[in-house]
């Protein structure tokens, strides 16, 4: 394999990895605009985690107050759930004998699972765009400056990108659509409520309050909810954690760390998948 | 440089493929020259496929190596990738998108520019007759268009070697004809194609070069004249009258036919192989009247793929093993 990829020539190699990985990017987007229940996923889930959390929970945990709380959180879930699509996205092309079109042709591996990661951050951004209009006719509002928001929202793509990777391994581990699917949703339940994305970590018995603590989520949710001057309610103490205290650093960190993890992880499976 | 013009576009030698402990392809040597059609004929499990990722690139061979378009498939590739089109033997063609796009996106991946991805793409589904369904959603296409639309897929890069992995399976007849039609085609480009079949009506038509696969190794190579000389004989299957004896049957049977006769008691059915069509079969039955035997069903069968395999290995071709032609799951390491 190292033999294929060094004929190529790197820098030669990038620049086509760049190009056909944004051919495929257009080609998955169109698949989501032909896919109903793709679209409709991406844009009722996080409107429906909105309304439920706002209303349902909202009147217990505070109200008005918990509401715009609770947008930083949503935000950061719609990301972690980002990555299912990228795990049966994946699985799919695998499993329809995408891939092993885009194999015979000359060109890297990489660009079939970059393709899928950008086309999957673009919906997840648009996923981001309905969330916080929905947040805004509940109460929710950007009460610091616009720059801070527009910090919020790279962040917020940043994890995005991390968590595609994440779901590309799942999908590259599952490669039917099935098991993608069920092994694709599974994990982002604990992962995103194991946090404080909507609730207080402090409130959790110890060792789940400690990992809540250390979830990336938790500092990703913080640091957004700082950057858009949402306060958290008194009634939601956070526990005096060191990733709570620095969440942008932790937040930026333990993003890079996963996907210099994540990002090799995927690439090795595909091309073990792909290897001949 | 000289010699390349000379040299067959395709060229294997002693190709060896082990997956999971098996020699699925065990030593298969292959020549396929520009302008020519080369059918690789075998059961399921023969190795057709796994032979045909080996040269493809998508398969790494154990032992052998394959040169396509003067690229080693082993040292370089990616150049033997860019000279080759792959139709599989199932259509990877997308779904979702429309004939149009699915050449489009093909010919931008292949690095053509988008007008001139754009050209090909109209250009390709003008010629394999998809034109008026282009603009489409392949998931709406029937089997034979989907196929057709693969092939063209196989094409957008102009390659010199085109790879079609059992191009009609699973078509209708009239499809299939469409298909045959399409693959004679190609020649006049002057390409070379290497296609696997389950059907020697397939081979038959479409090779210059037949050759017979099986458990991974060539038991016969020809043109279909010289493999047909080698099975050209049928098989005559009576069902003998309760009132006549099956014994005096099988006797004549036996002295018009090239081998022993065998007896179902059960069904009162006699077969025999004989050498040649109908005249042998006439000249068999006069012999079953003069003897006196009275017959309720007579059938004359001609050679099938399985009679092939019978005459070439001595053993019917393996049941169903497609299984083994797949390439397992690859765990990484």
């Amino acid at each position: 394999m190292s033999a294929r990829t060094a004929s190529t020539g790197v820098l030669a190699g990038f620049g086509d990895t760049l190009r056909n990985g944004s051919v495929l990017t257009l080609r998955n987007l169109r698949h989501v605009v032909r896919i109903p229940g793709r679209i409709v996923t991406g844009v009722v889930q996080p409107v429906m985690f909105v309304l439920l959390f706002a209303f349902v929970f909202g009147g217990s945990l505070g109200g008005e107050e918990y509401r715009r709380f609770l947008m930083a959180g949503i935000s950061t879930q719609t990301m972690v759930f980002n990555a299912s699509f990228t795990a049966v996205g994946l699985a799919n092309d695998f499993q329809t004998g995408m891939v092993e079109r885009i194999r015979s042709l000359p060109m890297s591996p990489l660009a079939v699972v970059l393709g899928r990661a950008v086309s999957d951050l673009v919906v997840a951004v648009a996923s981001l765009v309905v969330t916080a209009l929905v947040g805004l006719a509940v109460g929710w509002r950007i009460q610091d400056s616009i720059g801070n928001a527009v910090l919020a929202l790279l962040l917020l793509v940043l994890f995005g990108f991390v968590m595609t990777w994440v779901g590309a391994t799942v999908g590259l581990f599952a490669r039917s659509v099935e098991v993608a699917q069920s092994a694709g949703l599974i994990w982002l339940f604990p992962v995103s409520l194991v946090s404080t994305a909507f609730v207080s970590a402090a409130n959790m018995p110890g060792p789940l309050s400690v990992v809540a603590a250390w979830n990336p989520v938790s500092a990703v949710a913080t640091a957004t909810r700082d950057l858009l001057g949402n306060p958290t309610p008194a009634s939601l103490p956070q526990p005096d954690a060191w990733p709570l205290e620095h969440a942008g650093l932790y937040a930026v960190v333990s993003s890079l760390v996963v996907l210099a993890v994540f990002m090799p992880l995927a690439l090795a499976r595909y091309r073990a998948l792909t290897k001949g | 440089m000289v010699t390349e013009q000379s040299a067959p576009a395709v060229r294997a030698e002693g190709l060896v493929k082990v997956l999971g402990g098996r020699r699925v392809v065990d030593g298969v040597d292959l020549e396929v020259p520009a302008g020519t059609v080369h059918a690789l004929l075998g059961p399921n499990g023969a190795g057709k496929t796994t032979t045909v990722r080996l040269v493809t690139t998508l398969l790494r061979p154990d032992e052998g190596t394959a040169v396509v378009a003067g690229h080693d498939v082993r040292s370089a590739p990616d150049a033997a990738r860019a000279s080759l089109g792959l139709s599989g033997q199932y259509s990877a063609v997308d779904e979702r998108l429309s004939g149009y796009e699915n050449l489009q996106m093909l010919g931008r991946l292949y690095g053509l520019s988008r007008p001139a991805s754009r050209d090909r793409a109209n250009e390709l589904l003008e010629r394999f007759r998809l034109d008026d369904i282009g603009p489409r959603r392949v998931g709406a296409y029937s089997g034979g268009m989907k196929r057709r639309l693969d092939l063209a897929a196989a094409l957008v890069a102009r390659p010199q070697v085109v790879v079609l992995d059992e191009p009609t399976t699973g078509l209708d007849p009239r499809s299939r004809l469409d298909m045959w039609g399409v693959i004679e085609d190609l020649l006049t480009d002057g390409v070379a194609v290497l296609l696997t079949t389950q059907y020697l009506e397939e081979a038959d038509r479409l090779a210059d070069i037949i050759t017979v696969i099986d458990e991974g190794r060539i038991i016969a190579r020809g043109t279909s004249t010289e493999l047909k000389d080698r099975v050209q004989g049928s098989r005559l299957e009576v069902q003998v009258d309760p009132d006549s004896s099956l014994e005096t049957a099988a006797a004549a049977l036996r002295r018009s036919g090239t081998g022993d006769s065998s007896v179902d008691e059960r069904t009162r059915r006699v077969e025999v192989a004989v050498d040649g069509g109908p005249s042998v079969a006439m000249r068999a039955l006069r012999a079953l009247e003069d003897d006196g035997v009275t017959l309720t069903d007579v059938a004359l069968h001609r050679s099938t793929l399985d009679d092939v395999f019978l005459a070439l290995t001595g053993h019917p071709p393996a049941e169903d093993e497609a299984a083994y032609d797949e390439e397992p799951a690859e765990v990484a390491s």
